[in-house]
């Protein structure tokens, strides 16, 4: 086992991570309008425990940030202030710094300060006077400590010199829970104590309020401890007792004096010091009683006779012993509590039921590696069930023979334990979209534009690898969608838009897959610009007649960009196409559409895992090959007399009184030259996102069935309309076809001839 | 043999830092999310004390003593409240609502610990 | 790397796992090879280099494999179940060489080692980082970062 305090501080910054995601939906439901006091509260408790954390870890910049954070939190809390949209607008950066000072504490590295001071300045004139010297220097207050008697206390007293404290406790201290045995004992554990008890204002019994305070103590202290330390003893109980410290600069024992003229008393017997100012409560411990048992000492003493030489003979050697903040040594019994999840025996009366509803599930955090081992570790699994059960069915074994029974339900578990595997990696895409608000407030800013970012489908739960690689591309869409895709506030009202441009960020799962769309409100894609822009660059050729979605397409070229001069946000040499391919690398594809005055919307489909896949087996050109069963509307048996030709090479498929552009996968893959006759061969009917269609032509279809996807990303690298590999029952690997990456090939091709077909439409 | 404790505290660390602290001195220690848990938890219990943090969901610190002392049984149950600020307001504040002590965050273990004996002595035999 | 692991281990002799490519006898690190199995038919890549025989199964990781003749310019393997594919790793990721056959291992002296001479008129020395003379014979050690560049042409 690591440092305890090391793995609490990494359960820290997890934990902060929590928390500035509640704070961001809070600042979220107040920036649209719920003024619930409970929204604010979160909001305030989420900064409030980044600070508490902070200090245990002595992270002094996370702690001064989340305190003056949580001050004007503190403010709005108590309608001192109320949270105008510019106030809004501070909360939310505020949000963004304190974030970047949790990773910047966690990860060692240094956050931009002139953003931190200026965002601070802020909220502190926001705050006005709540914020003072005082509570600036509370915060690194590491101990508690009395706040009034530090400055003037004396030194401390020489070692002849004893203290003497008097100490009468008022009824409320008892009301408090405090206790004044225990109180004088953690003073004994400070020097050697001799401890005077009065009694004199104890009542006869029938006059007696069991719950008053009515004894005073003094305590004669030989220590070397200053008076500070001495009051720091009673702390708690400051107020709600009379206390004097004196001597220890030689003040002498004055005090103790007055103890003489009572009737002394060890405090270990007498039945009304037992009565008298102890809360009688039945559950309680025996309280007053100072001859504790622990305390053999005194025991022992008060059994023997008073030494006869004491100054005082009433004054009792009382508990020298100095033991009481030792540790102790763990017993079993007192091993790491498993509290924290248990539910209690017996719910209480008022609170129980709905408690227990809203309790938060219990969670396990695992190290990734240990799934992706477990995911790998199924991934052979299935390979290895494939594998077993082609040689069942080469063996000729009958299918109602208990092999093949058995193995009909070892594909269903190991189906299921796929599926199970999966979802422990799927996670909701909200964190995702919650990072996207913050890009859409700096990109707002660094353009000067008002937008606001509208998230739906937060709770969409993807692969956690496809959720952490979308970040990137999905950064830079957003960037896009506020910096080209919207128009300036003067345009947007000059079209009679409202000032405030629109982002939408929406997840959905969709037949299998996930579909993630970033669309704006904005004036939508200037197809004449980009069209003169792609002919200026020379990346079409000149007065080529094109459709309104080819232009859209135009954006994903290599070394296209719109933006006429290079701005704040866009220009960082990024562009459509990297976040294009970054798309494939993950199995997903982009396309865009776009209405002009209406706006623009980027359409990513991912998908849900990267890790199986159903798929279809075919033949090809003496290849075996998997299409994505997702991307197969429909597998038809060809005619010859259906091909109709359309030019050089390129042919559609008739079907249905429409055309479709077809494709022989074997040709466009470069495994063999186009046939002289297709009868026979099997149509692939293909969808995309877009809706367009096209045939692919195959040998023959072998089976369905799910596969594990091997990335050939890592290995090898991407080729044009693979998505990735596979291994079959054979053992042999086999490719998985991307099919919209290979018509878009295919159709990339163009003014090439080559074996490829001309992609119509 | 020592101190049985009841921690309320809404955050996980601070959960986790008590949790040491505490049975590194050897007290048993059993633990709640905030007011409303810890009152659960506690229903059947006699803890030698209870800590407990302010700003917590459902049921806030000083709504949880309040609850705690309204039961006879915990009337004279010593509670350390958990704070970050040391105003004295605020101590004014968890006495009047039934605290015995309070505990300045980001805590010393050591102090804790003392605190704890300070309000419920060397523990139970 | 390859580099690097030869030269930093400076102490002591140098252990190269020889082989045939061509008429040619090649060798490469031992410490960089992973295994040695038999030939198999590769799933070809389309639109591949014509070095790149396709990929494998290797116990359940996809293995890229490079005909080691075609990428010396020596020309396209013929292959017969005689074939050898070593599998080593460049970086962080194996790949397959496929060979006409493993001859020996040999340890050598690390001083024995020369650069090849700059005057490299045969496409294959380009591919080759050092040279050395055992037993009479020239034995070229294969630089692994030339044959397979690692990908966004990380060591072109």
């Amino acid at each position: 086992m690591s440092d305890p305090m090391a793995e609490i501080r990494a359960s820290f910054f997890i934990e902060c991570e929590e928390l500035l995601e509640a704070l961001q939906d809070g600042l979220t439901a107040m920036d649209g309008g719920d003024d619930d006091a409970e929204t604010i509260n979160i909001c305030f408790r989420a900064v409030h425990s980044m600070k508490g954390g902070a200090g245990a870890f002595g992270l002094e910049q996370l702690v001064r940030f989340a305190h003056r954070y949580e001050t004007v939190m503190d403010e709005v809390r108590a309608g001192r202030l109320s949270p105008d949209r510019d106030a809004m607008m501070l909360f939310f950066r505020a949000a963004d710094v304190l974030s970047d000072i949790v990773r910047a504490s966690r990860d060692g590295t240094e956050v931009d300060q002139s953003e931190t001071e200026a965002v601070l300045t802020q909220l502190e004139s926001l705050a006005g006077g709540a914020l003072d010297e005082e509570e600036e220097e509370e915060v690194t207050d590491f101990q508690p400590m009395t706040l009034s008697f530090d400055l003037d206390s004396p030194p401390a007293p020489t070692e002849d010199t004893p203290w003497t404290i008097r100490f009468t406790p008022h009824k409320a201290l008892f009301a408090s829970g405090n206790e004044p045995q225990h109180l004088l004992r953690a003073l004994s554990a400070l020097g050697e104590a001799e401890t005077v008890c009065e009694q004199d204002r104890i009542p006869t019994l029938d006059a007696l309020d069991p719950e008053d305070a009515l004894l005073s103590w003094t305590i004669t202290l030989d220590s070397t401890k200053s008076e500070s330390e001495i009051r720091e003893v009673f702390d708690f109980v400051d107020g709600i007792c009379d206390l004097e410290v004196s001597g220890g600069g030689g003040g002498g024992g004055g005090f103790a004096l007055p103890a003489l003229d009572d009737i002394p008393s060890t405090i270990d017997d007498g039945a009304p010091a037992e009565e008298a100012p102890a809360p009688n409560i039945a559950a309680s411990p025996p309280r007053i009683t100072l001859s504790a048992p622990t305390d053999e000492t005194m025991a022992s003493d008060s059994a023997a006779p008073a030494p006869s030489s004491a100054a005082a003979p009433a004054t009792a050697p009382a508990t020298p012993t100095p033991a009481t903040p030792t540790p102790v040594t763990p017993t079993p019994d007192a091993a790491p509590a498993k509290v924290e999840t248990s539910k209690p025996a017996k719910p209480s009366g008022q609170a129980g039921g709905q408690a227990t509803a809203s309790q938060s599930k219990a969670t396990v955090r695992v190290d990734l590696d240990r799934i992706d081992r477990l995911v790998n570790l199924v991934g052979e699994l299935v390979i290895n069930q494939a594998m077993l059960s082609q040689s069942v069915q080469e063996a000729d074994i009958p299918s109602n023979s208990p092999v093949s029974q058995g193995l009909e339900e070892f594909m269903q578990l190991t189906r299921d334990i796929q599926d199970s595997v999966m979802m422990i990696r799927a996670q909701p895409v909200k964190s995702l979209f919650q990072r996207m608000s913050r890009i859409v407030r700096e990109a707002s800013a660094a353009v000067n534009k008002r937008t606001r970012l509208v998230t739906e489908g937060e709770a969409t739960e993807v692969d956690k690898t496809v959720i952490e690689r979308l970040a990137d591309p999905l950064t830079h869409m957003i960037r896009n969608a506020v910096d080209h895709g919207l128009e300036s506030s003067a345009d947007r009202v000059a079209a009679g838009k409202s000032e405030e441009g629109t982002v939408t960020l929406t997840a959905v799962h969709r037949s299998g897959r996930v579909v993630i769309e970033v669309s704006d409100d904005g004036g939508g894609i200037n197809r004449p610009k980009v069209r003169e822009i792609a002919e200026s660059k020379g990346l079409i050729a000149e007065g080529i007649s094109l459709s309104d979605s080819e232009i859209d397409n135009l954006l994903f070229l290599p070394g296209f960009s719109t933006a006429k001069e290079v701005s704040d946000l866009s220009g960082r040499g990024v562009g459509m196409d990297v976040v294009r391919s970054a798309i494939q690398e993950l199995g997903g594809r982009i396309s865009i559409t776009s209405e002009p005055g209406v706006g623009t919307c980027f359409s990513i489909s991912l998908p849900l895992t990267l890790a199986v896949l159903d798929g279809m087996v075919v033949r090809s050109g003496g290849e075996t090959m998997v299409v994505p069963l997702g991307s197969i509307v429909e597998t038809l048996s060809l005619q010859d007399n259906e091909i109709r030709s359309v030019g050089p090479g390129a042919n559609v498929l008739h079907i249905r009184n429409s055309f479709v552009p077809l494709l022989d996968l074997a040709v466009a893959l470069g495994f063999r030259e186009p046939l002289e006759s297709y009868d026979g061969s099997v149509v692939l009917l293909i969808t995309q996102e877009d809706g367009t269609r096209s045939a692919l032509v195959v040998d023959s279809i072998e089976e369905q069935r799910q596969v594990v996807i091997k990335g050939l990303q890592e290995s090898y690298g991407h080729v044009p309309g693979i998505a990735a590999a596979t291994i079959l029952g054979d053992g042999q690997v086999a490719l998985i076809l991307d099919p919209v990456d290979l018509m878009s090939t295919v159709a990339g091709k163009k003014p090439g001839a080559g074996p490829s077909l001309e992609l119509a439409g | 043999m020592g101190l049985q404790v009841l921690a309320v505290d809404d955050s996980r660390t601070i959960r986790d830092m008590l949790k040491m602290a505490l049975t590194q001195a050897g007290f048993e220690a059993r633990f709640a999310e905030d007011g409303v848990h810890g009152l659960e938890v506690l229903s059947g219990t006699m803890p030698d004390a209870i800590i407990t943090d302010i700003n917590m969901p459902r049921l806030d610190g000083f709504g949880f003593i309040e609850a705690v002392r309204a039961q006879a049984d915990y009337r004279a149950t010593p509670i350390l409240v958990l704070t970050t600020e040391s105003a004295p307001e605020l101590k004014a504040k968890a006495r009047a609502a039934g605290a015995t002590g309070w505990i300045v965050k980001p805590f010393d273990p050591e102090k804790l610990v003392r605190a704890l004996h300070t309000v419920a002595g060397p523990g139970a035999t | 790397m390859t580099e690097r692991s030869i030269k930093d281990n400076e102490i002591g002799e140098l252990e190269l796992l020889s082989f045939k490519v061509g008429e040619q006898e090649y060798s490469v690190d031992i410490m960089l090879v992973r295994e040695i199995r038999g030939w198999t038919r590769a799933t070809p890549l389309p639109h591949s280099e014509q070095y790149v025989r396709g990929v494998i199964n290797l116990r359940g990781a996809v293995l890229p494999i490079i005909d080691l003749a075609c990428r010396l310019g020596l020309g396209a393997t013929q292959t017969t179940e005689r074939n050898v594919i070593i599998v080593v790793q460049i970086h962080d990721q194996s790949i397959g060489l496929l060979v006409d056959a493993v001859s020996d291992i040999i340890s050598i002296p690390r001083n024995e080692l020369q650069t090849p001479p700059e005057i490299a008129t045969d496409a294959s020395n380009s591919f080759v980082q050092a040279l050395t003379v055992v037993e009479g014979r020239m034995l070229r050690v294969i630089d692994l970062d030339a044959v397979y560049p690692t990908r966004e042409g990380h060591a072109a």
